[in-house]
């Protein structure tokens, strides 16, 4: 579906005629990002973040596929046939460190996506199923990337699957038969690294499928912008091609300039020096810390630390911790307010920026030792995290006076660029 | 229903962190070792930034600080003989050095254990033949492989540097249970302050044939160099292939940037 105005596609050439009416590729692209696809003219460079996260996608499968044809998924060479990757293989390295950073970016994008969505409240109606599916694709990225990082068989690979497997022996009864059937044997092995691998390179086809039904979700209303009011007639759109094209490849040339500046400059950045070390089930280290992008969610694991309501406290770190996420099914169900972007709702403008100062101190927290004041910290911004999303959205949504809305795109553009634009209240 | 339902879930949530508040202590544990344990001391190598290179002959002394000193109980299993050719040896050179190693092999008739003299092929043979053996050799502690060590460590090579150099007396102030037990050795670049090496390197312990003078510091440079060779041999290819594409996707930038521009000229958003 699409708006009436959308151009339609009319192949021209005789071999695009018979392509048509075989297998009407062409009219697919054409009416998903081509000129047949009407986009709100007014999008910024927060809408650039979801063909950045695409492109992060396509470079993670196909750096992955190059890896896998000289990995081996054993525990008794995987170490070395990274190394072996990293000295023997012809750019080797590259691929290796393009794929290593290539999982930082993606995720890198997909949290500016995510709270892009949050700020302009993408979530909301009629684009509910674009955000739950966005979810799954989330939830989808954080296996693979666990996964992926158990794959070289390092110190923190080994340690990491023990912890995040040991997360299911705190359900009670079943917990620690699921986590030996998970594992494939009581730690870590060659079993586990087998599983993982095969599944680290499944998922992120699951993921491609995903996020096939996310953009088609995606096209039925069609995209969100910075005011949050609904396209009204043509004046508020372009064609996707070349507007936005071309401003996507403007943010993609950005994107890669940050991405290779990371592989080629300062590739161990985001990495931890333990998983240099071949994993070794006799000695932990010192200090188990999960991949940065992991940070705000172990800190809200570890924020627990009380036993209550005859729950243990390593169990209500786990449910805490899968809430955290999950409570992002419910996200447009608990914000009723009916405005959609945050410039127009000033109390809630407040919250948010306090919900991004609080995820940036969880993760921070999730970083540091379990010690004070790392500890407190944690349990504060773990608290603000709930309160945020379950207690203080819903009422804000209720009580919130919504500030003074354009009537259309095209007239908050417009009044964007009249001679005194100082005057029109919040209309940017 | 949703609403009410989260309130709920989001006060058990607060409640169980509030409590966790309160039952939490406020004060760390104290732990003394923390205020011996120094930061490691900088080392700046010719690999370092954005335009590295190597120091062929500082590569060339540290390896030969590795082959006199550290080869003795540390393996270098990752690093083939081949690869030293960058580090400004020729192929003759190579062979001749690799000849100078007898490698793990079997005898072609009888199939019984054996040794050979190097190839260019093999790697750096390990001093001791299983983990067991390296462990009864060692005090029960495992000399780590050296290969990556520059990577595999907190503090990189600036680690390994301060590690070397930084043997000394424990300080007088030192509590009882850190003083170095039978076997051990006070450090404070360690993390657990004492370690199982002994001070490995003392001045003129090796005889440089370029004629540098072999201090414990110039050596612990000059081997730590060639640790950070051995972890990452394609180090300074990549910052100079980084460049080329950072430039090259810099031009397609610029173009992108001035069609978008182009495109949107007459488009008011």
């Amino acid at each position: 579906m699409s708006f009436p105005w959308a151009k339609p596609y009319e192949p021209q050439h005789p071999l695009m005629k018979w392509m048509d009416e075989k297998l009407p590729i062409p009219r697919l692209v054409y009416n998903a990002t081509g000129p047949g696809y009407p986009v709100p003219r007014n999008l910024n460079y927060f809408w650039n973040f979801g063909v950045l996260a695409g492109a992060a996608l396509m470079i993670q499968i196909i750096t992955g596929i190059i890896l896998a044809m000289h990995y081996a998924a054993n525990v008794g060479v995987a170490f070395n046939s990274v190394e072996h990757i990293m000295r023997d293989v012809n750019a080797g390295w590259f691929i290796r460190y393009a794929h290593m950073n290539g999982a930082s970016m993606f995720f890198i994008v997909v949290y500016l996506h995510i709270f892009r969505g949050l700020y302009y409240g993408s979530y909301k109606a009629p684009r509910e199923m674009v955000w739950l599916l966005g979810v799954v694709i989330f939830l989808l990225m954080m296996a693979t990337a666990f996964m992926g990082y158990v794959l070289p068989w390092g110190q923190m690979s080994f340690w990491g699957a023990q912890v995040i497997t040991g997360f299911f022996s705190a359900i009670p009864i079943v917990g620690e038969p699921v986590r030996q059937w998970l594992l494939g044997g009581f730690v870590p092995d060659n079993a586990t690294l087998n599983r993982f691998f095969s599944l680290h390179y499944l998922l992120p086809f699951v993921i491609l499928g995903v996020i096939i039904l996310h953009i088609w979700a995606l096209h039925i209303p069609g995209s969100n912008n910075p005011t949050g009011i609904e396209v009204k007639d043509e004046q508020d759109t372009v064609p996707f091609h070349p507007y936005y094209t071309a401003k996507d490849g403007f943010g993609l040339g950005v994107f890669l300039l940050v991405f290779v500046a990371l592989t080629f400059f300062s590739p161990n950045m985001l990495g931890h020096a333990d998983n240099y070390i071949p994993a070794n089930s006799l000695s932990t280290p010192a200090h188990i810390v999960p991949e940065w992008y992991f940070l705000p969610f172990y800190a809200i694991l570890k924020a627990f630390t009380f036993n209550f309501l005859w729950i243990d406290a390593k169990l209500w770190g786990v449910i805490a911790m899968f809430a955290s996420i999950a409570l992002l099914f419910f996200l447009p169900w608990l914000d009723s307010s009916p405005v959609k972007s945050t410039t127009y709702r000033p109390l809630y403008r407040w919250f948010f920026w306090v919900l991004v100062a609080d995820v940036l101190l969880l993760g921070v927290c999730g970083m540091m030792p379990a010690e004070q004041p790392w500890v407190i910290l944690s349990q504060l911004g773990s608290i603000y995290y709930f309160a945020h999303f379950l207690v203080i959205l819903p009422i804000v949504s209720r009580i919130e006076r919504p500030l003074p809305m354009p009537n259309s795109i095209t007239e908050a553009v417009l009044a964007k660029h009249a001679p005194d634009a100082a005057s029109v209240p919040a209309a940017a | 229903m949703v609403r009410p339902l989260g309130f709920l879930v989001g006060l058990g949530f607060i409640t169980a962190l509030v409590l966790a508040i309160f039952t939490t202590p406020l004060k760390n544990e104290p732990n003394v070792a923390y205020s011996f344990v120094k930061e490691p001391r900088h080392l700046k190598l010719a690999s370092d930034g954005l335009v590295p290179h190597w120091d062929k002959a500082q590569l060339q002394r540290g390896m030969q600080v590795y082959k006199e000193v550290c080869s003795a109980c540390h393996s270098l299993n990752l690093v083939a003989f081949r690869n030293i050719q960058d580090l400004g040896y020729t192929e003759g050179q190579v062979k001749t050095f690799a000849k100078g190693f007898q490698v793990p092999s079997i005898n072609p008739d009888t199939g019984e254990v054996a040794t050979r003299d190097g190839l260019a092929s093999d790697h750096f043979p390990a001093p001791y033949a299983n983990e067991v053996a390296a462990r009864a050799a060692n005090n029960n502690a495992i000399p780590p492989d050296l290969s990556l060590i520059t990577k595999a460590r907190e503090g990189g090579k600036d680690y390994i540097y301060s590690l070397l150099t930084g043997y000394q007396n424990p300080p007088a102030n030192l509590p009882a249970e850190l003083k170095p037990g039978t076997g051990l050795h006070y450090n404070p670049y360690f993390p657990n302050l004492n370690l199982a090496m002994a001070k490995p390197l003392n001045d003129g312990q090796v005889t440089y044939a370029d004629g540098t003078k072999a201090s414990v510091d110039q050596m612990a440079k000059d081997v730590t160099a060639f640790l950070v060779w051995t972890a990452e041999p394609k180090l300074v290819k990549r910052v100079q292939v980084g460049w080329a594409v950072f430039f090259f996707l810099l031009i397609f930038t610029v173009l992108a940037y001035l069609s978008y521009r182009n495109i949107w000229a007459d488009k008011k958003h």
